[in-house]
């Protein structure tokens, strides 16, 4: 499989190729200033030069992982790396039928799953920063988020029901970095959503004295009006790692110089 | 994961020839966090799969050794647990406290706190994995974490609960010297 698209690199070496697996953009990186306040944390964040995938990653795409690494199908999957729904939309543990078209974003899948399937790409996924400074681009900006009618056109998907069938993936124009889908399309984990620690946390902690934290660092908004990123923050604060939801998928990110 | 697949094979090899396998070779129950394959490196330097606590539950819980105001705490928690079982209990439940600072927890730095807060090495392991496992174990122990830029961390505290296999039984966050009574009737029940 390699050698064939070694070959279609070396045939077609300009753009074209059918947008697939491992179809990444470079992101220059830079200072950003996240919309994300953390007490610790002053001023803008350095986000290092990085690669995302263009677009989330596919049924097609994970059926293929999962057939390659069948200790992933849905039959297989330890229980402590994926909740009882992961890909319980599928037709079955290796096939998707019609409640999971091909170029669908997958979706129902754990941040274990996810964190798999770009390990075994040689990837990662992507840090919330990373995905919230990729995330901050519309069509022609690379921060359009003081534009109101970005935001508003954010938020109109935001209230569009859930139960609707998902579009294909890579529908939407790339924004000014060349990025799919970031909104509009589907959640989606970052490698540190755990890090995303609300107070209420530690709220069954009975004794107001042991309540502290190690170190100083609650999160609060920077920017109360984004409410994108507000709602990111309060669904990936509240899963756990084996969870998977009916519209939260991923895409990998990798490092790069 | 690749360790999985091996001992499944293996245990797929070996179940057809030996007659009587022993508990080792039966695969890990779904359910068990050590289905992540996971290797520590200990106060005394040693290194080793986390997966080798199998067969004994384990009180478990994450930590990092320059840790000024929660950690003690949850040393203390598990001293207060100890204290609370009768001694031949005490033998039978292992306690493993994971850092989340691999980059500064050496074996000095886990065994200096070990010393400092006197904890019997037959019983109490600490011990840091390595650093692209640390989320991952948060992840199976429902841990969460950020490193501040100060070095320090802010993390949920917990005491999680395992039984010989690696399954979750229980867990508190009520840290300090008095325990959740139902976090240790779970772990009297556990080493019974």
């Amino acid at each position: 499989m390699r050698r064939i698209v070694a070959l279609a690199l070396l045939l077609f070496p300009v753009a074209g190729l059918p947008a697939g697996n491992g179809d990444y953009v470079n992101l220059p990186g830079g200072s950003f200033r996240s919309a994300l306040k953390y007490e610790d944390r002053k001023g803008d964040t350095r986000i290092a030069p990085f690669a995302l995938m263009r677009k989330p990653v596919t049924n097609a795409e994970f059926l293929a992982f999962v057939q390659r690494h069948p200790q992933w199908r849905r039959d297989r999957v330890a229980k402590v790396f994926a909740e009882p729904r992961y890909l319980s939309h599928w037709a079955g543990p290796a096939k998707l039928g019609a409640g999971a078209l091909p170029q669908q974003p997958v979706v129902q899948v754990s941040w274990f799953a996810a964190q798999a399937y770009c390990e075994a790409q040689g990837a990662r996924l992507p840090t919330w920063d990373e995905w919230e400074y990729a995330a901050a681009a519309d069509e022609t900006r690379r921060d359009a988020r003081r534009d109101p009618a970005w935001r508003e056109r954010i938020l109109r998907w935001y209230s569009r029901p859930s139960t609707q069938a998902l579009p294909r993936a890579g529908l939407q124009g790339p924004n000014a970095y060349g990025v799919q889908d970031l909104h509009g399309l589907v959640w989606e984990w970052t490698d540190d959503f755990s890090a995303l620690l609300v107070a209420a946390d530690n709220r069954n902690q009975g004794d107001a004295d042991n309540a502290k934290f190690c170190g100083a660092g609650a999160l609060s908004m920077d920017d109360r009006d984004n409410y994108a990123v507000l709602m990111r923050v309060a669904m990936l604060s509240s899963l756990d790692a084996e969870d998977t939801t009916l519209n939260l998928g991923f895409r990998c990110a990798r490092s790069t110089r | 994961m690749k360790r999985l697949l091996c001992s499944l094979a293996a245990f797929a090899l070996c179940a057809g020839v030996l007659a009587a396998p022993k508990p080792a070779t039966t695969p890990l129950p779904g359910e068990s966090v050590y289905r992540l394959s996971v290797t520590l490196t200990d106060q005394h330097g040693k290194r080793f799969d986390w997966s080798k606590r199998r067969g004994k539950p384990q009180l478990v819980s994450m930590f990092y050794t320059s840790c000024q105001y929660i950690c003690p705490l949850i040393v203390d928690s598990g001293k207060a647990v100890e204290k609370q079982l009768m001694p031949e209990e005490r033998e039978r439940l292992g306690i493993l406290l994971i850092s989340m600072d691999p980059a500064r927890d050496t074996p000095a730095a886990l065994m200096s706190v070990a010393t400092k807060r006197k904890l019997d090495p037959a019983r109490w392991t600490l011990a840091s994995p390595a650093q692209a496992d640390v989320r991952k174990i948060a992840g199976v122990l429902g841990i969460r974490y950020r490193a501040l830029a100060d070095g320090e961390f802010n993390h949920t505290s917990a005491l999680v609960l395992l039984d010989g296999e690696g399954r979750i039984l229980a867990r508190t966050e009520q840290m300090g010297a008095k325990v959740d009574p139902e976090f240790m009737a779970q772990v009297r029940r556990a080493v019974e």
